[in-house]
């Protein structure tokens, strides 16, 4: 599979997430944020670079229950919880972020 | 069924793994499932044995294979809740390797005011029996 954005085509797999994460940049979180009907704002965002720079450190995407916990060290208890990560990414936080971060579907993954 | 079990008993996992890290898909295959059994809440512990230990050492660079790094991958262990990782010391020395070669894997303890903790246990081939013998679910890798 494969999405196209501004002209250009990137490779998917089946569920769209990007093939090669070289690929990523900013406006195409944005572009696949979109087809999803979200906008991302800062507070996604703060989430989406948290992933990207766990997934630098440890070579894996987290499950959801790490990234909630890791979340609330990073950013405070009243943003890891699982109810403000749901009310951000409703089709599932670790899932649906990854996908905007260009990273694989985690494992172990909600 | 009795209420204990549908309400999901936790069982002891323990994670065998014996051969060398980059060969095969093994060594990642089974570091995977251990993370996703985690996630799951389970119980886990690894052991290391064989040309598994080295799995964890220290200083691992696949630019030359072009594979990916996965050793990046035992530092998130303890993010996970998996606080022991077992190490025997038969196959460490027979390879001329000893604990100061290994990854310095980690946990941060919840209930010790987030202080690291070290994760590798060195121990010997009888007590790595005695772990085996202790576990409910054993998967080898």
């Amino acid at each position: 599979m494969s999405l196209e954005i501004n002209g250009k085509s990137y490779e998917t797999d089946e569920e769209g997430y990007l093939a090669n994460l070289s690929d990523w940049s900013h406006d195409l979180a944005e572009a696949m944020a979109r087809e999803d009907g979200c906008d991302l704002t800062d507070n996604h965002w703060e989430v989406v670079n948290f992933l990207r720079e766990y997934y630098d450190e440890y070579q894996i995407a987290p499950a959801v229950r790490v990234l909630t916990k890791a979340i609330g060290k990073r950013l405070g208890k009243d943003k890891g919880n699982s109810r403000y990560l749901y009310e951000l990414f409703p089709y599932g936080p670790a899932k649906q972020a990854c996908k905007y971060a260009g990273l694989p579907k985690p494992t172990g993954c909600v | 069924m009795s209420e204990e079990f549908t309400s999901g008993t936790v069982k002891k996992f323990l994670y065998v793994n014996r051969r060398a890290p980059h060969g095969s898909n093994y060594a990642q295959e089974g570091l995977e499932v251990a993370l996703i059994g985690a996630a799951f809440e389970q119980d886990v512990a690894m052991a290391y044995l064989d040309d598994g230990v080295f799995q964890l050492k220290s200083g691992q660079d696949t630019g030359k294979i072009g594979t990916k790094n996965f050793s990046a991958t035992y530092r998130a262990l303890g993010d996970y809740d998996v606080k022991r990782v077992y190490v025997e010391r038969e196959s460490l020395e027979r390879r001329g390797l000893s604990q100061e070669d290994l990854m310095p894997l980690v946990y941060k303890d919840e209930d010790d005011d987030w202080e690291e903790k070290p994760l590798i246990h060195v121990v010997s081939a009888e007590e790595m029996r005695r772990i085996i013998d202790e576990s409910d679910v054993i998967l080898n890798f």
